[in-house]
């Protein structure tokens, strides 16, 4: 173009020699209690992160919800508003979430309030009371929270995929619907914390600018009496994938149609598993996958169109998604069909592989340079059996992943012909596009 | 007094200089793990927008990733990902930013990537139709497929705001976006991004000497232009009350936001900080004067939040700009009451002042967010970069958690004082869900 000046051709600079992956020193005790506690010491600001997994599989879901919701709304001594504040008097807050594996706390704090916010931690797991009118104003925010949650395609869509590709199993509902919200009785709180709410198998994570081990220490005198022995669950695996028609959600007038693919995948401790992050990487994994420079950088298709393996602990799968165009829902699945079914056919080209492979172990270095993403990561591996060490590993298997590896797990986890595909959008308009490439069965967007 | 938590700071350093062709650079090294962030921040944003383009300056934001002097279409991101790193941009009311997190072993790379951009964008017809298409889907992502879209900075404005750099919608109509032209981005970049007009910053695990001579290696023969002279974006202040609505078809909900006009965060800085402080005793967490009173007590509204810009960014936006206080409301929501309870503790904040350590644990959970944010070395550029862009000063950085703990009781009080209704710009969502 005209601006610019021309010097010539410009190379593009070598890259500089790699780092070697330093995985920081974790200290790890288990408590009489049962609890485990794994601190991490990373200095860079003066605050610590905190992350208390709880295993919380085959819970009542409109109960799990609601007990996340109102976990921090009072205890015996404390109402709802000084636990806030004497939270924020150390710069901190904790938050609860959960979802159909775990219960999550979660907090950050100022460093020199780390001996409080265990306490507080402690109060609210030893003590939390479920008052009537603070459950009863939780309860109707729930209500709406998951009313607008129903009216986001992205949201409808998911529910419309975990029903159909989980079946009967407890993963199948993670939303609960108003109605059963509406039921829950501050009883049916005290009754699950007292089940569920223990100490043992439930694992807490310390990142920050601590000495591990007196952050230990600190953990094991604020947590060290947090009792009671409850029930536990186990999850039964996830169901294979069936395949079968294509649904079709029908949710008219929407402007563009959601496309979900699932794919199966396997474990972060199967021996396949890094050579499937790379294809599904190479196929739809990031920016620069074949998928994503196709329907967005060629044809316009669509916004973010991303593919991820979600891991969960009863099983692992891949689930492409993107929103796209209701004109151009036909012609998206037929790019998506064809991008899975040549990583199937076809082995990637070796350039195509040392992108993906340089990708996903310049990730591994990002996600572990701050506190929060060091206690997101050190928490999701230990909720799976894991700790830290595991990246050594996991990076020395992405580095030794070979074309023929890559190409003989995508011909396995990302062929269509093992896909269950969900689009949500106005039938009326894209059923007739997407029947030309594949069977369709069209059911009405619930609820 | 109530014991009051220390606020901490950091201690992180600051190079900065200037190259002969009037780029300005900031360093900011940090060897405590290996990875970088780099940043580069174009004086232009949404207000900059010719009339009849509205949308532009974030469309030019998508060509910018098209493809350089150097370099295909796609290359850019290549590059970034195939050395291990992540990248973006984003464009906001005062600029635009491009930026890239990266092991430390590809930050010549990066350089070299931002440079041959800077240099020239390939800005061609196909790639201009391609990126339009992928706006338009973003745009109904976002906005057109999402309950709540554009709530509310997109739709505020528009009532607070009469002239069209302030007023107008930065994503853009769908007609103005189509009918962009390759000459229209050509005027853009000649005009807007100068590397007179440009901030690069540089985090992370990086040895000063070396990437001083480096980036003077790449970006050294960037053309110089000067930048452009920003033009005056002042509006009067409101003197009577302005308030709208509009039904959003997919809303369940009832939800308002409303507005009010604060002092000019670059040339007031003092008299600004007390309203960022304000904002959170207001509504950060449950023990918060709005949240405490409309959630928990009256259970007049069920989410709350306040914050100082249109896009939550109270330390990256200029003149004129504002407190927003957003709310959602259960069914059937009495949006007028709300607004009065909200004028009442605002009231009474003003005479009767702040309980015992109420300031100082918010000042604290603040010290907290901005610590956080830092943590990562491309929040870190990112920040230096605007700073520098803005202020001349990205090592206030360093200095905002001590700030913002030295802000006393009679600023927020007086500031309070301040958010009367007559001032306050105010905007409604009529629930037109089915639900």
């Amino acid at each position: 173009m005209s601006v610019t000046v021309s010097a010539g051709p410009r190379a593009l600079p070598a890259l500089g020699p790699t780092r070697k992956l330093k995985v920081p020193k974790q200290s790890e005790r288990t408590l009489g209690n049962g609890l485990t506690v794994i601190a991490v010491r990373r200095p860079a600001v003066p605050l610590v992160e905190l992350r208390l997994w709880v295993p919380f599989g085959r819970v009542n879901v409109a109960r799990g919800a609601m007990l996340s919701q109102t976990m921090l709304s009072g205890t015996e001594s404390m109402t709802s508003v000084q636990i806030a504040a004497e939270l924020q008097k150390v710069g901190a807050g904790l938050s609860a979430g959960v979802d159909a594996d775990r219960l999550m706390l979660s907090g950050a704090g100022l460093v020199t309030g780390l001996d409080r916010m265990l306490e507080l931690m402690a109060e609210v797991l030893t003590g939390a009371s479920y008052p009537g009118d603070e459950v009863s104003t939780e309860r109707d925010r729930l209500i709406d929270r998951i009313q607008v949650a129903q009216s986001q395609p992205t949201h409808l869509v998911r529910e419309a995929l975990l029903k159909r590709i989980y079946g009967r199993h407890p993963y199948a509902a993670q939303t609960p619907e108003p109605g059963q919200i509406r039921a829950v009785r501050p009883a049916a709180l005290r009754t699950l914390h007292a089940e569920r709410v223990h100490p043992a198998g439930a694992q807490l994570v310390v990142v920050g600018d601590v000495q591990p081990e007196k952050a230990l220490d600190a953990v094991e005198r604020a947590l060290g009496g947090w009792g009671g022995a409850g029930r536990t669950a186990t999850l039964p695996a996830i169901p294979p994938l069936e395949t079968g028609p294509l649904l079709l959600v029908d949710r008219p007038g929407s402007v563009q149609s959601s496309l979900r693919v699932a794919l199966p995948a396997v474990p972060r401790t199967d021996p396949d598993h890094a050579a499937l992050q790379l294809a599904n990487l190479v196929f739809g994994g990031y920016f620069s996958s074949r998928w994503v420079e196709n329907i967005r950088e060629d044809k316009g298709y669509t916004y973010g169109p991303h593919s991820v393996i979600e891991h969960s602990v009863a099983g692992s799968i891949l689930v492409a998604a993107a929103e796209v165009a209701t004109e151009v829902t036909g012609p998206a699945l037929l790019e998506t069909t064809y991008e899975l079914g040549r990583m199937a056919s076809l082995p990637p080209k070796p350039e195509e592989l040392e992108q993906a492979r340089q990708y996903a172990l310049g990730t591994l270095q990002l996600g572990m340079s701050t506190q929060a993403g060091l206690a997101a990561l050190t928490s999701a591996y230990a909720g799976n059996g894991l700790r830290l060490d595991f990246l050594a590993e996991y990076a020395a298997r992405l580095a030794a992943a070979t074309v023929d590896d890559v190409a003989r797990v995508a011909a396995h986890h990302l062929a269509p012909s093992r896909a269950a595909v969900v689009v949500l959008g106005d039938a009326e308009r894209v059923a007739d596009g997407l029947a030309a490439l594949t069977t369709v069965r069209v059911e009405p967007v619930q609820p | 007094m109530a014991r009051r938590s220390r606020i901490p700071a950091t201690k992180y350093p600051v190079e900065r200089f200037t190259l002969d062709n009037g780029l300005r650079v900031v360093l900011t090294p940090d060897r405590s793990a290996p990875v970088i962030g780099v940043a580069v921040v174009y004086d232009v944003g949404i207000r900059s927008e010719p009339e009849g383009r509205t949308g532009f300056a974030h469309l030019f934001e998508h060509l910018m990733f098209q493809g350089s002097e150097n370099l295909e279409k796609l290359a850019h991101f290549r590059h970034v990902q195939g050395a291990g790193g992540t990248f973006n941009g984003s464009t906001h009311l005062d600029y635009t930013d491009y930026f890239e997190t990266l092991p430390s072993n590809a930050l010549e790379r990066a350089l070299f990537l931002e440079a041959d951009r800077m240099r020239g964008p390939r800005l061609t017809e196909e790639n201009l139709r391609n990126q339009v298409d992928v706006v338009k889907e973003e745009i109904r992502v976002n906005v057109l497929s999402r309950p709540y879209g554009g709530f509310p900075w997109l739709t505020l404005p528009p009532v607070m705001f009469d002239t069209f750099p302030n007023a107008h919608d930065g994503y853009g109509s769908f007609d103005d976006l189509e009918s962009a032209t390759v000459a229209d981005a050509e005027d853009f970049f000649r005009r807007y991004y100068a590397c007179g007009n440009a901030v690069l910053a540089v985090s992370g695990d990086i040895d000063v000497t070396e990437a001083t001579e480096l980036i003077t290696r790449h970006f050294g023969d960037v053309p110089a232009r000067p930048a452009p002279v920003r033009p005056d974006f002042t509006e009067p202040d409101l003197t009577a009350e302005r308030r709208t609505s509009y039904t959003d078809a997919l809303a369940p909900l009832p939800a308002v936001a409303g507005a009010w006009r604060v002092p000019d965060p670059i040339t007031d800085f003092a008299g600004y900080l007390p309203y960022v402080v304000l904002a959170e005793v207001l509504t950060d967490g449950d023990a918060s004067r709005l949240v405490e009173r409309l959630v928990q007590r009256d259970r007049s509204v069920t989410g709350l939040s306040g914050y100082l810009g249109f896009m939550g960014d109270p330390f990256d936006v200029r003149d004129p700009t504002a407190l927003l206080l957003q709310a959602h409301l259960p069914p059937g929501g009495d949006v007028d009451k709300m607004l009065r309870t909200v004028d009442e503790e605002l009231d009474r904040l003003a005479t009767d002042g702040l309980t015992d350590g109420e300031l100082a644990r918010t000042q604290a959970r603040m010290a907290t967010h901005l610590l956080r944010d830092t943590d990562a070395v491309l929040g870190r550029a990112l920040q230096m970069a605007v700073l520098e862009q803005q202020r001349g000063e990205p090592g206030l950085l360093n200095d905002l958690p001590r700030l913002v703990g030295d802000v006393t009781e009679e600023q927020v009080r007086a500031a309070a004082a301040t958010l009367r209704p007559e001032r306050r710009a105010t905007i409604e969502v009529i629930p037109g869900g089915a639900r």
